[in-house]
C-alpha cells in the first residue's frame, strides 16, 4: 500500500539527529534566548525569567560569599531547562531547514523566456521578476520558471525535485494534466506556460517555509494548549508566591531560589518546552511522506476526520478490471475454455488481455499455443471483440453480444447456462466477455474489479479508530454496491457526479461529521474546497491544489489514511506529553516541600518519602531531573508517540497507562537517582 | 470506628442515592417546560408571576444577555438585603430589638447570601431580627440557590442545543426553579421538621427554669422553615449561632439524617438532569460516580481521623473507643459528624453539626480540602454541576488529545475559546484563597483575630478564605471574623468565587452552544465508562487541589505531626 521509491526512502532514513543538524541546532538554540521571541512560549519564557532572577541572586551570593554554590547551580540548571526547551525546537526546524534546502537548490537561478505582449516575441528575464499572467515559452531540458498552466503544447516532465519520482509525467494544455510546478525539468517537447502563481508564494516557496517553520503559526489545538498551560503556570506562580508569606507566618524565610526552584519544576516546563517541537516535527512528518500541507491547521483537522470520501478506483481497486474465472458452457471443459480464453489473449495487450493470460496459465495451468496464428484480430470499437485464427480455428472473445453474433447464435437461442452465467457475472458488478470457436460458444470470462489485497483489514482498522468510509465510483448501483461490499467500505456513493460528492459532503458535515477526500480534477475543487481535509494529487489541475489543504506528491489515494495517522499521532503526542508533564508534580512536590519546612516541622520529614539525602539536594535534584527529562523527551517529541489503529477507548487505556502512570512514577525514581548523584558527587 | 457507624453512614448514601433518580428525572422535566404532577396547581401561578413581571417566556436569551440578567438580579438582591441589615432596627418584626449591622459586617453579610455562602461573621439569635431572617436571609436562601441551577441550566442546554444561539431564559429558569423544585421541598420538609420538634414560632424567646432554678430566655423564631431551605439550597447558614449543633435546629438524630439527606438531594440531582438533559443518562450517572468517590473517601477519612483520637487525650486515659469528641454532640456521635462535616464541604453548604476547628488535624484537613476542591462533589445547587462540568472539560481536553483527536464533550468540541475561559475560572480559587490567606498570615490586625497559635492558627485563615471562596460558610471557629478586614476581604472572596467564576462559565456556555454536535463514534473519547471516571477524579485532585499542598502543607499536616510529637497548638 505503501508507495515507494528510491528518493522517499532515503528521505524518511534521514536520521533522527544528524550531526550537522544537532550542531545548527544548539547554536540555534542559544538565539533563541532572545525573550522577544521567547514570549510566544509562555511556560519557558517565564522560565528563563525566574532563571535571570536566580543568576542575579547568585552574582549577590558571590559578593557576600555564602551561598554561591547552591544558587549557582541552581542558576545553571535553570538555564538549562531554557536551552533544552529551546534546542527542542531548534533541532526540529533544523530537520525541516534540511529538507528546504534540498528543494530551494532547484530554485536558484531560473531564467523566464516571457512572451511579449503581443504575442511575437520573447524576452529573457529573471525568473523571480515574473507576473501573475505572463506566459512562458519553455523548451526540453529548460526549467519551468513558475507555478502555472500549461496553455500549449504537450511535453514530459520530471517532477522528481517535487515528488522524488523519477519516471516523467506528461503535462499537457486542456484538461486535468495542464499544472505545472516552477523547479520542474521539461525533458522533450515545447510547451507555453501561463504563471498563475506570483513568485515567492509559488508551491515550492510555500513549501520551503512551511517546513523550515517561518511561516508557522500555532494551530488552533496548539493555542488551547498553550492557554491551558498559561494557566497552569499563572495557578502555580499564585502558589509559590503566596507561599512566602505563609512560611513567614510558620517562622520560615524561603529564599527567592528555593521558591523558583519549586515554581520552574511544577509549571509544566516538559510540556511546554517540546510543544513547538512536536507541532514542527508532525508537519515534518508529513513531509518525509511526500504530502505537503498548506497550514498545520490541516495537519490537525486530519486527527479529527471520522469519514473518509475514496474513489473507487486506483484507492480500492486497482484501476483495471482483471479477470477473475472462467465459466463453461455444459459440453466445454473449463480447460478447453481457458486454453481459448489464452490463445485469443495471446496478442492482446490490453490490461484485460494481459490479466487473461496471466490467469489462464497461472491458476488454470494452460500453455500457450506453439503454433503462430494465422492471423490477429485486434480489438475495434465497432467489433467489440478480438481474437486469433490459430491452427483452422477462429478464436474470439469479447463483449456478450457481439460474440453471439460473430458465432451466429441468436439471443434467445444461446444457451440458458451461458445466459445464466453472463446475468450471474454482470449481477456481481463484473464483467462478461464471452468466447466463441467458430460458432461455438465455448462460456464466459469472468472480468472483475480486483479489490486491492489488504484493503478490506485495512478499513476495519479504520472503522475500529471510529473512521467511516465511504466508496465513490462512477459505477452503477449494483456494481458499485458489490464492490462495496467485497472492500468492506461502509458506504458508497454510485454513479457519483461531482455535485453529488459536494451535497454528500455539505450533508456529513451538517451532521456534525469531518471529511476528508482526495481529487484531481478541476471539477474536484469544490468538493475540496469543501472537505475539512481535502488532498490534491500533484498531477491535478492547479484549480484542484489551489482549493486543497494538502497536496500529495505521490499522487497515492490511499494516503489519506496515513494522512490521518498522522494527525492522530500529532494530538496524542501532545496529549500524551502534557499528562506526563502534568502528572510529574506529584513527585516534585514531594520532593521539594519537606526539603522547605522540614527545619520549622521536623514531622515533616516522613513526607520525604523519596528519602533525598538534604533538603537542598532535594531541591537540586528535583531541577536537575525537570531539565533532563525535556532532553530524554526529544526523540519522541520528534518521532511522535506510536499509534495502533485501535478504538479510542483502547488508545486511551494504554496511553494513560505509560503516560499517565508513568508520569507519576518515573519521577520518584528519576529524582531518587540525581538526588544519589548529586550527593555522590557532594555538589551540595 | 464501628460496624454501627459503618452502616448509619452507608444507609444515609444508599437514600441519597436512591432520590437521585425522581428527583433528577422529575427536575429535567420542570425545565424543559413539560408538565408534572404540581403543574395544576403551580401551573398558573408561574403564569401569572410572568404576566406581572412582563415576561415572554418562550424569548430566550443568548448567553450575554442571561448573564446581564443574573448579575442585575443578583446586584438588586445584595443591594435589598443590605439595607434590610442596615436598617432592620426600623423595620417591623424585631421583638428583641436588635440594632442595624455595622456597614463591613452588613456587606459581608449581604454577599455572604446573595453568593449562597452563607459565612456568617454574626451570631443569629443576637443580631438578626425576625424579619431580617425571614425576608432577608431566607429569601436568599431561595433565590441564590435559584441563581446557581439556573447558571447551570444554561450549561446544560450548552451540551444539549447544536448549533444554538441562546441558552433559555434567565428569569423562567428562576421562577421555575423555586417554584417547582425549591418551594413544595422546603414547603414538606418545614413542616416535617415542625413534626419532629424544630420550633416554628414569631416569638422571641422562651423562658425556662433551670435545675438551679434561675430563669434563662431561649431565643427562638421561625427556625424549621429557615432550616428547610438552608439544607435544599446549600447555604448553610444556620438560625443560631451553633448553627446545626443547636438542639433547636437539629434536635435528634433522625432530623440529622433528613439535614444530610436534604443537602445532597437537589444537588446531586441535578446531575443527574444534566444526564438526562443532554441525552445520556451514562454521562450524568458518570459525573455523580466521580463526586461520589470522592465524598466517600472524604467521608472515611474524617471518620477514621476522628475515632483514632488524639494521642494527648489518650495519654490522660480518655476511653480511647470515643475518638476525638471534642466540639462533637454526643446525640449524633462520630459517624453522622463525619458524614456532616465531609458533605457539608463538600457540597458548598457550610452549616455544621460539630464544631471543625476542633476536629483533629486531618480530621480537619479533609474539609478545607474538600473545598479546596472546587465544590463539585456535587458541590452546591447548581454551582457544584458547572464546576463538575469545567472540570470534565479540563479532563476531556487533555485526556481527549491522547485519543488522537481535538477534545470534545458530548459532540462539543473543546477549543481555545472553551480553555481560555475554563482557565479564568480555575484560577479564580487559588487566587482568592491563597492571596488573601497569604496577606493575612503577614498582617498583624489579621493575626489579632485568630484564637489559636502555630499552624492551627494558619489553617483557621486558610479556612476561612477557602470557605469564603469556595461559598461554602463554615468555619473553622477560633477566628474572630467580625473585623473591617475579614469582613471585607472575605467578602470579595466569596464575590469572586461566585461571580468571577460563574461569568467564565456562562461564556463557555455561549460558546459551547453555537457548536454543531457530532455524533460520537469509536474514534471519540468516551466519557461515560469507568476510566473517564477515574481520570476525572485525577484531574479533579491533580489540578484543582495540588496547589493547595504547601499551605495544607504548613497548616493541618504540620499541626498532625506535631500532634504526634506530642505538641498541641
Amino acid at each position: 500500500m505503501t508507495p515507494s521509491h528510491p528518493t522517499q526512502e532515503a528521505r524518511r532514513a534521514q536520521s533522527l539527529f544528524d550531526a550537522t543538524i544537532l550542531a545548527g541546532a544548539a547554536k540555534d538554540a542559544f538565539l533563541k534566548l532572545d525573550p522577544r521571541k521567547l514570549i510566544r512560549n509562555p511556560v519557558i519564557f517565564v522560565t528563563e525569567v525566574v532563571a535571570a532572577i536566580v543568576s542575579l541572586l547568585f552574582v549577590r551570593d558571590l559578593i557576600v560569599g555564602s551561598g554561591a554554590a547552591f544558587s549557582g547551580q541552581i542558576a545553571a540548571w535553570l538555564w538549562f531547562t531554557v536551552l533544552f526547551a529551546t534546542f527542542a525546537e531548534a533541532v526540529a526546524e533544523g530537520r525541516g531547514k534540511a529538507q528546504a534546502d534540498t528543494l530551494r537548490r532547484t530554485k536558484s537561478d531560473l531564467v523566464a523566456y516571457k512572451l511579449s505582449a503581443d504575442g511575437k516575441s520573447f524576452t529573457t528575464i529573471p525568473a523571480a521578476s515574473l507576473k501573475v499572467g505572463d506566459v512562458v515559452q519553455v523548451a526540453a531540458g529548460e526549467l519551468i520558471p513558475g507555478d502555472g498552466e500549461v496553455i500549449e503544447g504537450v511535453a514530459s516532465v520530471n517532477e522528481s525535485a517535487i515528488t522524488g519520482e523519477s519516471a516523467p509525467v506528461i503535462r499537457e494544455a486542456g484538461g486535468d494534466r495542464s499544472a505545472v510546478t516552477g523547479g520542474t525539468q521539461v525533458l522533450s517537447d515545447q510547451i507555453r506556460v501561463r504563471i498563475t502563481v506570483a513568485p515567492g508564494s509559488s508551491f515550492v516557496d510555500r513549501m520551503i517555509a512551511l517546513i523550515e517553520g517561518a511561516e508557522r503559526q500555532k494551530t488552533p489545538n496548539e493555542i488551547a494548549l498553550s492557554i491551558l498551560l498559561s494557566g497552569l503556570t499563572l495557578v502555580f506562580l499564585i502558589a509559590v508566591v503566596t507561599l512566602w508569606g505563609l512560611a513567614s507566618y510558620s517562622g520560615i524565610v524561603l529564599s527567592v531560589t528555593v521558591l523558583a526552584a519549586l515554581l520552574v519544576t511544577l509549571i509544566p516546563t516538559t510540556i511546554g518546552g517540546l510543544l513547538s517541537a512536536i507541532g514542527i516535527a508532525g508537519m515534518d512528518r508529513l513531509v518525509r511522506f511526500n504530502v505537503i500541507a498548506t497550514s498545520g491547521r490541516a495537519v490537525e483537522a486530519a486527527g479529527d476526520v471520522d469519514t473518509l470520501l475514496l474513489d473507487k478506483t486506483g484507492t480500492i481497486t486497482f484501476g483495471n478490471r482483471m479477470a477473475s474465472d472462467f465459466v463453461a458452457v455444459p459440453g466445454v471443459s473449463q480447460g478447453e475454455l481457458a486454453a481459448a480464453a489464452l490463445a485469443s489473449s495471446l496478442a492482446d495487450e490490453t490490461p484485460e488481455g494481459r490479466s487473461i493470460v496471466a490467469l489462464a496459465t497461472g491458476e488454470f495451468g494452460q500453455a500457450a499455443p506453439t503454433e503462430k496464428p494465422d492471423q490477429v484480430i485486434p480489438f475495434s470499437a465497432e467489433t467489440r471483440l478480438s481474437g486469433v485464427d490459430i491452427a483452422g480455428r477462429r478464436l474470439r472473445k469479447g463483449a456478450v453480444d457481439s460474440v453471439l453474433k460473430f458465432a451466429g447464435v441468436d439471443d434467445v437461442a444461446a444457451p440458458k447456462p451461458f445466459k445464466d452465467a453472463v446475468a450471474r457475472i454482470a449481477q456481481s458488478g463484473g464483467t462478461p466477455l464471452a468466447v466463441a470457436d467458430g460458432n461455438r460458444l465455448l462460456g464466459v470470462i469472468h472480468l472483475k474489479d480486483v479489490v486491492k489485497p489488504g484493503i478490506k483489514e485495512r478499513f476495519a482498522a479504520m472503522r475500529a479508530m471510529g473512521i467511516r468510509t465511504v466508496m465513490v465510483t462512477g459505477d452503477n448501483p449494483v456494481t458499485a454496491a458489490a464492490i462495496a461490499s467485497e472492500a468492506g467500505v461502509d458506504d458508497f456513493l454510485a454513479q457519483a457526479t461531482p455535485e453529488d460528492k459536494l451535497a454528500y459532503i455539505r450533508k456529513s458535515q451538517e451532521g456534525g461529521r469531518l471529511i476528508a477526500m482526495c481529487g484531481d480534477g478541476t471539477n474536484d475543487a469544490p468538493a475540496l474546497a469543501q472537505a475539512d481535509v481535502g488532498v490534491a494529487m500533484q498531477t491535478g489541475t492547479q484549480a484542484a491544489r489551489e482549493a486543497a489543504n494538502m497536496v500529495d506528491l505521490d499522487s497515492s489515494p490511499t494516503k489519506l489514511i496515513e494522512i490521518v495517522e498522522i494527525g492522530k499521532q500529532l494530538l496524542m503526542t501532545r496529549g500524551s506529553l502534557t499528562t506526563f508533564s502534568i502528572a510529574n508534580d506529584v513527585a516534585k512536590y514531594f520532593a521539594i516541600i519537606p526539603a522547605l519546612f522540614v527545619t520549622a516541622y521536623p514531622g515533616l520529614a516522613g513526607l520525604n518519602i523519596m528519602a533525598l539525602s538534604s533538603p537542598q539536594s532535594a531541591i537540586l535534584s528535583a531541577v536537575i531531573f525537570n531539565a533532563l527529562i525535556i532532553i530524554a523527551l526529544i526523540p519522541l517529541a520528534l518521532k511522535g508517540v506510536s499509534y495502533r489503529p485501535v478504538g479510542a477507548a483502547a488508545l486511551l487505556r494504554r496511553n494513560l497507562l505509560v503516560y499517565g502512570v508513568g508520569g507519576l512514577i518515573l519521577p520518584f525514581i528519576g529524582i531518587k537517582l540525581v538526588d544519589l548523584a548529586v550527593a555522590g558527587l557532594h555538589l551540595v | 470506628m464501628s460496624i454501627n457507624g459503618w452502616l448509619q453512614i452507608a444507609l444515609l448514601l444508599l437514600l441519597a442515592f436512591i432520590l437521585i433518580k425522581p428527583l433528577g428525572a422529575y427536575m429535567a422535566r420542570v425545565f424543559e417546560g413539560e408538565r408534572t404532577f404540581l403543574s395544576p396547581v403551580l401551573g398558573p401561578i408561574e403564569k401569572l408571576i410572568y404576566v406581572i413581571a412582563g415576561i415572554n417566556p418562550k424569548r430566550e436569551q443568548g448567553w450575554l444577555a442571561y448573564t446581564l440578567a443574573m448579575l442585575a438580579f443578583n446586584l438588586i438582591g445584595f443591594v435589598t438585603l443590605y439595607a434590610i441589615l442596615r436598617l432592620q432596627f426600623y423595620l417591623p418584626l424585631n421583638p428583641q430589638g436588635f440594632p442595624g449591622m455595622t456597614p463591613d459586617l452588613a456587606f459581608n453579610t449581604a454577599i455572604s447570601f446573595v453568593t449562597n455562602t452563607n459565612w456568617q461573621n454574626y451570631s443569629g439569635e443576637s443580631a438578626a431580627s425576625n424579619f431580617t431572617q425571614m425576608a432577608g436571609l431566607a429569601v436568599h436562601n431561595f433565590l441564590s440557590a435559584a441563581t446557581g441551577m439556573a447558571i447551570a441550566l444554561a450549561v446544560t442546554r450548552a451540551f444539549a442545543r447544536s448549533a444554538a444561539t441562546t441558552l433559555g431564559n434567565f428569569w423562567v429558569d428562576m421562577t421555575r426553579s423555586t417554584l417547582y423544585v425549591l418551594m413544595p421541598l422546603a414547603v414538606v420538609l418545614a413542616l416535617v421538621f415542625v413534626a419532629l420538634g424544630l420550633p416554628q414560632t414569631l416569638d422571641a424567646s422562651v423562658t425556662a427554669t433551670t435545675l438551679e432554678g434561675a430563669q434563662q430566655a431561649i431565643p427562638l423564631g421561625p427556625i424549621a422553615s429557615q432550616e428547610a431551605i438552608k439544607q435544599l439550597g446549600t447555604n448553610g447558614g444556620g438560625f443560631f449561632n451553633a448553627n446545626a449543633a443547636h438542639p433547636f435546629e437539629n434536635p435528634s438524630a433522625i432530623t440529622n439524617y433528613l439535614n444530610i439527606l436534604a443537602m445532597l438531594s437537589i444537588t446531586s440531582a441535578l446531575i443527574y438532569t444534566f444526564g438526562k438533559t443532554v441525552g445520556s443518562v451514562r454521562q450524568g450517572w458518570a459525573l455523580i460516580a466521580a463526586t461520589a468517590i470522592l465524598l466517600v473517601a472524604g467521608i472515611v477519612c474524617v471518620y477514621i481521623a476522628e475515632t483514632s483520637g488524639v494521642p494527648s487525650h489518650l495519654a490522660m486515659g480518655i476511653d480511647p473507643t470515643l475518638g476525638n469528641m471534642e466540639g462533637k454532640e454526643v446525640r449524633f456521635g462520630q459517624a453522622m459528624d463525619a458524614v456532616y462535616a465531609a458533605t457539608t464541604t463538600a457540597i458548598s453548604n457550610g452549616g455544621v453539626n460539630a464544631m471543625l476547628g476542633s476536629f483533629t488535624p486531618l480530621g480537619g484537613l479533609v474539609p478545607m480540602f474538600l473545598i479546596q476542591l472546587g465544590e463539585i462533589l456535587p458541590g452546591g445547587v447548581g454551582s457544584g454541576l458547572y464546576g463538575l462540568i469545567v472540570f470534565a472539560v479540563l479532563t476531556v481536553f487533555v485526556a481527549g488529545l491522547m485519543v488522537g483527536r481535538t477534545p470534545e464533550f458530548l459532540g462539543k468540541k473543546i477549543e481555545s475559546r472553551e480553555m481560555k475561559y475554563a482557565m479564568f475560572a480555575i484560577l479564580v480559587l487559588p487566587f482568592a484563597i491563597l492571596a488573601f490567606s497569604a496577606i493575612a498570615a503577614v498582617l498583624p490586625s489579621a493575626l489579632a483575630a485568630l484564637g489559636n497559635a502555630g499552624p492551627h492558627g494558619l489553617s483557621e485563615i486558610l479556612y476561612a478564605y477557602t470557605s469564603a471562596a469556595g461559598n461554602n460558610g463554615s468555619a473553622f471557629a477560633g477566628l474572630s471574623g467580625n473585623t473591617v478586614w475579614y469582613n471585607t476581604t472575605l467578602a470579595i472572596g466569596m464575590l469572586l468565587g461566585r461571580f468571577a467564576y460563574a461569568v467564565p462559565v456562562l461564556a463557555i456556555a455561549g460558546s459551547i452552544a453555537g457548536k454543531t454536535r457530532s455524533e460520537a463514534s469509536a474514534g471519540t473519547f468516551p466519557t461515560h465508562t469507568p476510566l473517564f471516571v477515574g481520570l476525572l477524579v485525577a484531574i479533579i485532585l491533580i489540578m484543582g487541589g495540588l496547589q493547595y499542598f504547601p499551605a495544607l502543607a504548613l497548616g493541618p499536616i504540620a499541626e498532625h505531626v506535631s500532634m504526634v510529637a506530642g505538641q498541641l497548638f
